[in-house]
């Protein structure tokens, strides 16, 4: 779609040349712009792809700097025989000489196998799976939610920039983005949770679901776990969609067009939403891809604190081990989908900016 | 100048279109549509349905007990499980051969009714009970322990978590239904205190890869114990149905859910509100959640002795199984005089009283005094308590004089030490600060080295003293059987069973001579001689005891067993009986914001906050559009 309005500025200039050249060479250009977005595009995906097989192997070695046992901790205070021990080391393939132990490794992950868990006794990809859809139902919604609000508000104090409203909505922005999550979702447990004074317990304090229900009464029961930890998320998250878009639409305001588009007698309303607006967009967007990849790798400490069942709580359960096949899995999965966000923001964005990418 | 092409240069091409209002007036009503359903949805769910947020003694007639849990299941396989909270559920789907005594830990029976060895020793034979049937109608028989046994002996999978208990074992054989039959290789004096779940053969046959098989995808789990699993999901919660036909008598509780909480402040936060019924700390509460507990209406917080030791141990110099040394101890350590000048410059009582804050007893003997049978405490002249002044003369015949403010040993080098102590663990930072004055006063120095997981530096042997502390059973062969020849590492720095590298000949013939002892009363006496050993020695000081400190709702829970009987734990116990003898309240709550009216209460809050965010917003949506309109008409 944007691929034609492009050529088609470009067409513009040329409409002073002789008629009987318009269409052959509107097909130059054309062919020559879509060969180029195809090149740049296919070397941001090459691009992605090095940096995948990087995190690969990084994962490998990351944690293995990790000064532990994992038998050991996971056998912690039980009794455990030292030919146990040994079998268990046996049975993880943590008695192979390292270089072994990344080959196999590398050979398997490239196959789409990250192991098996050392806690769980389940492949990586099942336990990743199985908490997957929660961690993205979380983030998801908080996600939509931050970046609707951020993007809300940061227009309509960048509009009014140095009124009360503007100074209130960013100090208080700031201020919530200055707390910490996990101590942020205690407090609201405290208050909203178990009740505090006048205010009685509204919501869990914790967990996905209250177990046993089906059916719609299922779907409520999640909606009413989901309140606390979303809301703690878009408390904490939407001052930097909210900065990121007041300070771009500040640097649009002093703008020609905008002061044309007044003088055609458009209102105030209109001159912001479909003038102002769009162009200040851009950076907010490369923010939103950038946010949009941390939405798989959930939020450790909020998942934590409200006991949610999801990747981010599974990564402290398997760090704490540490479980180094879940970790590692864990840790590619959470890369790959930062950059599958930010290639696909790479790949996008000159679709929006004609000038990206030339 | 064309006013209409400046907008279009500067746009980018997607927002450049034409300005078609309504996609965006849809955009944002579909967002605020959603935020009102998220905030609705969020608000119905309490007044239709609110039961569930609250574990409640009688909910429509089934009594609940809800638990809320500190850590994940690792696995629901008997045969695979390593952490507390799946051997705990383990306790509860299945019988063992034996359980322990509420009221002082002996054993009594449980899949079998009697036990006794033969004139040499080596053969156990075992009467199983002809009472007790798995939950799908079928006998329970030896057979069933035979397999489990067996298995266990035969499959490296299947030895993963109880391996340790067979391997003594030659032979196990099922003669009879109700006759279970193991030869051993060698005397074993813990054949009552055999913790392995038994499991059910004409299920568990069929198990293809035990190192695999988790046992958690077909409900409900086939067992003996007290309850039956019913449902399990994955760090949210474990469901257990009471087993209504259970030998011993059916659990007055109908389920027990145990609930997933990863954080602790939460667990206590969901307690105080009635969503759970109890809370247990990991290893216990902390004094200030205990703290906040106490008072609260319907809560009653219950302390017992604890089952865990909290102790110094110094470094005897790490070696090998071949005695091969390695590491880097401090050699000051090797003399007995300075491990107990040490140990007689640590204040225990004020320990307990500002760390524990009284939450703990001070320590004496390696096992704990809730094990009355194998507790021992040195005597007067023996004791080792609080002396600087014979602590100072200790180091003074042991060539280490003070020099200035440092204590100086023949070398002329000052006496520093560290310590290795756990990061996650406030109660070794605490002490460490302590030490480091005490010892300081000594002139010597202390550096406390606080690590995520001090495994490594500790296998090394590179570190002079460090915090340990175990969870004793009631039988103490396991925590004895660390400090013998035979638990050290084969090879360097490698992970072995030993915990300080000691290895001493008095020590390990006394062990060899209990493990042989059939008789309870001469085997308790030659542990004490051990613990008496382990005491003079210096190589392990044990200053606490830290209390097992929980919480319950009064209101949910009307009365429940704790072990020992006598002021005891409730939560990790060796056995069912905390939540097979629990008994539920009448089912009268005040809880905040449970119980009926409670929650009746609170939906009327939240749907009227919900109708006035959905109606304010709609509100809010018609005036602009009407603004917008007029405003487009001029």
């Amino acid at each position: 779609m944007t691929a034609e309005s492009t050529p088609a500025l470009v067409q513009s200039a040329d409409t002073d040349g002789p008629a009987q050249a318009g269409p052959s060479a509107a097909r130059g250009p054309r062919a020559r712009n879509t060969k180029a977005y195809l090149q740049y595009v296919a070397g941001k995906i090459a691009g992605a792809i090095v940096s995948l097989f990087a995190v690969l192997v990084t994962s490998f070695f990351l944690f293995r700097l990790i000064p532990s046992d994992p038998v050991k901790q996971m056998t912690g205070g039980r009794r455990v025989s030292a030919q146990q021990l040994e079998a268990l080391r046996h049975q993880f393939g943590l008695d192979l000489p390292m270089w072994q132990q990344f080959t196999n490794y590398i050979g398997d992950a490239l196959t789409g196998d990250f192991g098996t868990s050392y806690q769980f006794h389940t492949p990586v990809i099942d336990k990743i799976t199985e908490a997957l859809p929660a961690t993205l139902l979380l983030t998801g919604t908080a996600y939509v939610l931050y970046t609707a609000l951020g993007i809300w508000l940061g227009t309509r104090t960048a509009w009014r920039n140095g009124s009360r409203s503007d100074r209130f909505n960013t100090a208080f922005a700031l201020t919530l983005y200055s707390i910490p999550s996990f101590w942020l979702g205690l407090l609201l447990i405290i208050v909203f949770s178990v009740g505090l004074g006048p205010i009685p317990g509204l919501f869990p304090t914790g967990g996905l679901e209250s177990g046993g229900e089906s059916g719609f009464a299922y779907v409520l029961d999640v909606a009413h776990h989901l309140v606390l930890p979303v809301v703690t998320l878009v408390a904490v998250g939407y001052a930097q969609t909210l900065l990121v878009m007041r300070s771009s639409l500040l640097d649009e305001m002093g703008s020609d067009y905008l002061t044309t588009a007044r003088a055609k007698g458009l209102r105030d309303d209109v001159v912001r939403r479909k003038h102002a607006v769009p162009n200040a967009m851009l950076p907010t967007f490369t923010l939103m891809f950038v946010n949009l990849g941390h939405v798989v790798a959930g939020q450790i400490l909020v998942e934590t604190v409200f006991s949610w069942p999801g990747l981010g709580g599974l990564f402290y359960s398997a760090l704490s081990v540490p479980d180094l096949p879940l970790v590692q899995g864990l840790f590619f999965v959470f890369a790959t989908a930062v950059i599958l966000a930010n290639t696909l923001a790479d790949v996008l964005y000159p679709l929006l900016d004609p000038r990206v990418g030339r | 100048m064309d006013t209409k092409d400046q907008p279009k240069r500067a746009h980018a091409p997607l927002f450049s279109r034409s300005p078609r209002r309504a996609p965006r007036r849809t955009l944002r009503v579909l967002l605020a549509a959603g935020a009102a359903a998220f905030t609705l949805t969020a608000g119905l769910a309490t007044p239709l349905n609110p039961a569930p947020q609250e574990a409640k003694a009688a909910d429509g007639g089934k009594k609940v007990l809800t638990v809320a849990l500190a850590q994940s299941v690792d696995s629901l396989s008997p045969f695979l499980a390593q952490r507390l909270v799946s051997t705990s559920i383990h306790r509860m789907m299945y019988e063992y051969l034996t359980n322990y005594d509420p009221k002082d830990n002996h054993a009594v029976p449980g899949f079998a009714t009697e036990w006794k060895p033969s004139a040499d020793k080596l053969t156990w034979t075992y009467t199983i009970r002809s009472d007790s049937k798995w939950s799908d109608g079928k006998q329970a028989t030896a057979a069933d322990a035979a397999f489990t046994f067996n298995k266990m002996m035969t499959d490296e999978g299947a030895a993963t978590s109880n391996g340790s208990f067979v391997t003594n074992f030659k032979k196990v054989t099922a003669p009879s239904a109700t006759k279970l039959v193991i030869e051993l290789k060698k005397p074993q004096a813990t054949m009552a205190a055999l913790d392995v779940p038994i499991v059910p053969e004409h299920i568990w046959k069929n198990v293809k890869d035990f190192s695999k098989f988790n046992n958690d995808k077909t409900f409900p789990i086939v067992g003996n114990g007290p309850f039956v699993l019913t449902d399990y999901k994955v760090d949210q919660y474990v469901k257990l149905k009471a087993n209504k036909n259970f030998w011993r008598g059916a659990p007055k509780f109908d389920e027990v859910v145990f609930k997933s909480y990863k954080d602790q402040d939460a667990a206590v936060a969901a307690l105080r509100k009635g969503e759970v019924s109890f809370v247990a700390g990991s290893p216990a509460l902390t004094p200030a959640q205990a703290a906040s507990l106490k008072g609260e209406s319907n809560i009653k917080v219950n302390e017992g002795p604890g089952r865990r030791f909290f102790a110094l141990a110094t470094n005897p110099g790490a070696q090998t199984r071949d005695r091969k040394k390695f590491g880097n101890g401090n050699k000051a350590l090797l003399d007995q005089k300075v491990r107990q000048a040490l140990f007689l410059s640590i204040d225990r009582k004020t320990i307990v009283d500002k760390v524990f804050q009284g939450h703990a007893v001070e320590g004496e003997g390696y096992i704990p005094p809730r094990f009355g049978d194998y507790f021992w405490k040195p005597s007067g002249s023996q004791a080792l308590g609080y002396d600087p002044d014979k602590a100072g003369k200790l180091l003074d015949e042991a060539g280490y004089k003070m020099k200035g403010s440092e204590r100086v040993g023949k070398d002329g080098k000052p006496l520093n030490l560290r310590i290795l102590c756990h990061a996650t663990d406030p109660n070794d930072k605490a002490i460490g600060k302590y030490l480091k004055e005490w010892w300081g006063k000594l002139g010597i120095g202390l550096k406390v080295d606080c690590l995520d997981d001090v495994s490594v530096p500790w296998y090394a042997g590179e570190y002079d003293l460090a915090f340990d502390g175990w969870s004793v059973n009631p039988d103490p062969d396991f925590v004895l059987g660390i400090h013998t020849c035979a638990a050290l590492p084969v090879k360097a720095k490698e992970s072995a069973q030993t915990d300080n590298f000691i290895c001493d000949k008095t020590y390990d013939d006394l062990y060899k001579k209990q493990l042989a002892e059939y008789d309870p009363a001469k085997r308790a006496d030659i542990v004490k001689q051990m613990e008496s050993w382990l005491y003079d020695s210096g190589y392990m000081n044990v200053i606490a005891y830290p209390n097992a400190v929980e919480a319950y709702r009064t209101d949910q829970i009307k009365s429940i067993q704790t072990m020992p009987t006598a002021a005891g734990n409730i939560y990790g116990q060796d056995g069912y009986w905390s939540w097979w003898s629990a008994v539920p309240a009448d089912g009268t709550s005040d809880a905040k914001g449970s119980g009926g009216d409670g929650s009746g209460s609170t939906g009327v809050i939240i749907g009227i906050v919900a109708a006035v965010v959905v109606l304010g917003g709609g509100g809010l949506l018609l005036a602009r559009r009407r603004r917008t309109s007029a405003d487009d008409r001029e």
